[in-house]
């Protein structure tokens, strides 16, 4: 689904990224952990098309095409969406027109006919409730307002309406207390059908415990420096990212 | 210098032959008010930008160009359609005068009166004369004081203590320049004795053409009267409009003013509001969208000289192209008036690199215990929020889009009758960037 080769990129000159690799599968739960600073919400903002990074080497292939090409848009509309470590406030456009307007951008590009209002307002009212969320915030401006936790339901809430082939989820678990965590995590656990992916990015085991990754991989100072199965996000709560950052420096 | 004093001839030109024209007709009192403003007038000129209020509103490429005093003309109700809305109380003006031919008045309550001024003027003067001219001042407004001048025609309503009227009242003026550039001069006069209530919307559309639309609306709300206006200022796009609107209220009264001004060659509206009495409540919100070398200017003037007064402004912005805009609110607390609670903003999204806008909110407070805030905003589309729709699958074009109207729907939104704010909606919609 996704093949990462050897990825560089930059912010302002300065190397960010210095050579990931990294290939999941359909159906595979992918995280990413690692101290601050590592190039964990750089790697996420490349895969999404956000233009503050330069590519400088590597290549990135979804479903076999060159996803740097692409604009962001056409990422969300091939299934690639990310959610937002910071979720955005948008101002006078309520979530339902929002997320009409991209679920109908998505069906068009697919060459699909617009959905049914009616059905739409059935498929948003039922989607917002398994993330309880109030129903009355389908009315109220994008993020406006919101909390932290509602902005990460909000947040997926969104992917599960627009339903991703692969997410990414940015820090996603940042800000939120257990129940909201366990509430965000057990919507996402309910989009893993075996074909969906998913690339967790954290910087805490905890959110793992909920949603337990096929795979973990450890991102210091640009490269990843250890992959595993779920055992090392464990392990690392443990030792810290101590030991991977001294190695990462010799 | 001397081109201005060649306009004040040219527009004062037409007076005398007006003036004798109407001689026979009107009251001493209507023609001393004539003859008083065509002085001011002549004593003013048009203003420059020397003058504190129009420094930022150029009038050279209005006093570069010629008007005809513009006439009565035929307009077919097919013409006027697009204009129209349904379930109004409709009252059209051509070039300033009352068309009762495209004019669709339902039944209205006893105790109210509404028609063209015209016909008040002959038949009701001691309701008109108390008020006309009175809220109005002309002797430091020059286009004032040429409406006044050229006074004749436009709306006239009149409420008697507690007549509420449930529909509303459409004022539409149209404009119907063909090829000589024409001026008109509309003045309203509207007043709601005590309790009473209206809605009112005043339109000004032009169907073509290069021409000056000048009019002046006096309102009078009395006690505990309620009053909902809008002004929808859609002229032609090489039109002129320069507006004045005065607003007298009385004790606990409500009144909210929306004006939506889609701009013009020029485009203004003064609007000046004195609360002059306890417990009022006024509100007057604003947007405006100009694109290409459209201009647009608001300047708000709320006066509260009483205790226990609220006045909220919002006017906000959306300018595209190389269009400029003005807005320029003063809020005066008066001495006596305490426990006021004034607020104004004025928020601007630029679309382009060469649009400008001035803005300069401004609070004069000389009483102690008050609660008064102001504040404007210029900026850009967030690029953020255009990465994050974009995130989601909508393209560049929509994402601008569905920002910029963001930004102006809730305005809109405040509109209470639906067929006007679902016109509107359609008409920003219309206007974005594409």
């Amino acid at each position: 689904m996704l093949e990462i080769k050897n990825l560089h990129a930059t912010v302002d000159d300065r190397e960010i990224l210095k050579g990931i690799s990294l290939t999941i599968n359909p159906g595979e739960v992918h995280a990413i952990m690692g101290p601050n600073g590592s190039g964990k919400s750089t790697l996420a903002g490349v895969l999404s098309g956000r233009d503050l990074y330069a590519v400088t080497e590597g290549e990135v292939l979804y479903e076999g095409k060159n996803l740097l090409e692409m604009p962001p848009e056409e990422r969300a509309q091939e299934g690639l969406l990310l959610s937002f470590q910071y979720p955005v406030e948008i101002p006078g456009v309520s979530n339902i027109y929002f997320l009409k307007a991209a679920l109908n951008a998505k069906r068009k590009h697919h060459g699909e006919p617009e959905m049914d209002a009616m059905d739409f307002l059935l498929l948003v009212k039922d989607k917002i409730k398994k993330v309880n969320l109030d129903e009355a915030m389908l009315h109220r401006s994008v993020n406006e307002g919101f909390s932290g936790g509602e902005k990460k339901r909000n947040e997926v809430f969104h992917l599960s309406v627009l339903e991703p082939k692969l997410a990414i989820l940015d820090e996603t678990d940042s800000g939120l207390d257990i129940d909201a965590l366990r509430v965000v995590a057990d919507n996402i656990n309910a989009l893993r059908d075996g074909k969906r992916s998913f690339l967790v990015i954290t910087h805490y085991q905890r959110l793992l415990e909920y949603i337990v990754p096929d795979y973990v991989h450890v991102l210091v100072d640009g490269r990843i420096v250890r992959s595993g199965g779920k055992e090392l996000a464990l392990e690392l709560e443990q030792t810290g990212y101590k030991f991977e950052q001294e190695a990462a420096r010799a | 210098m001397t081109q201005a004093i060649a306009n004040k001839v040219d527009y004062l030109q037409a007076f005398e032959p007006f003036k004798q024209q109407r001689s026979a007709i009107d009251s001493a009192s209507l023609q001393s008010l004539r003859q008083r403003a065509a002085q001011r007038f002549q004593e003013l000129g048009l203003p420059n930008r020397r003058l504190e209020a129009w420094k930022y509103t150029d009038v050279s490429l209005l006093a570069r160009s010629s008007f005809e005093r513009a006439v009565l003309s035929s307009v077919s109700p097919a013409a006027i359609q697009p204009f129209v809305y349904d379930g109004c109380h409709q009252l059209v003006f051509v070039n300033g005068y009352w068309a009762p031919e495209l004019s669709r008045v339902e039944t209205l309550p006893a105790g109210c009166i509404l028609g063209s001024l015209a016909e008040a003027l002959q038949e009701h003067p001691d309701l008109v004369e108390p008020y006309l001219g009175k809220g109005a001042s002309f002797e430091d407004h020059a286009f004032t004081a040429l409406n006044t001048a050229f006074l004749e025609d436009g709306a006239f309503l009149y409420l008697l203590p507690g007549t509420v009227i449930e529909k509303p009242i459409h004022l539409l003026f149209i404009s119907t320049a063909k090829d000589q550039a024409t001026v008109s001069y509309p003045r309203n006069l509207l007043v709601a004795k005590a309790h009473s209530q209206a809605t009112i919307i005043e339109s000004y559309v032009g169907l073509e053409g290069s021409y000056f639309t000048c009019p002046v609306t006096e309102i009078v709300a009395d006690e505990n009267a309620v009053i909902d206006h809008y002004k929808i200022q859609r002229e032609q796009l090489k039109a002129f409009h320069l507006a004045t609107m005065q607003v007298q209220l009385g004790r606990n009264s409500n009144f909210s003013s929306l004006s939506i001004a889609l701009g013009g060659a020029l485009a203004r509206t003064d609007l000046h509001a004195n609360l002059d009495a306890e417990g009022i409540d006024c509100t007057l919100n604003g947007l405006y969208l100009v694109k290409d070398d459209q201009r647009v200017d608001h300047h708000i003037h709320v006066d509260h000289r009483k205790p226990h007064g609220t006045s909220h402004q919002l006017f906000k912005g959306l300018l595209d192209g190389k269009s400029q805009a003005v807005f320029s609110g003063k809020v005066y607390v008066h001495p006596k008036a305490q426990k006021t609670d004034a607020q104004q903003s004025n928020r601007n999204l630029l679309l382009s690199d060469d649009a400008l806008v001035h803005t300069n909110p401004q609070l004069e407070i000389f009483a102690d215990d008050v609660k008064c805030s102001h504040g404007a905003t210029v900026g850009q589309l967030d690029k953020e929020a255009i990465f994050y729709l974009r995130s989601r699958g909508l393209d560049e074009v929509a994402a601008r889009r569905l920002l910029t109207y963001g930004f102006a729907s809730d305005v809109l939104e405040q509109i209470k009758i639906s067929v006007v704010r679902d016109h509107l909606e359609q008409l920003l919609s219309t206007w974005l960037p594409a």
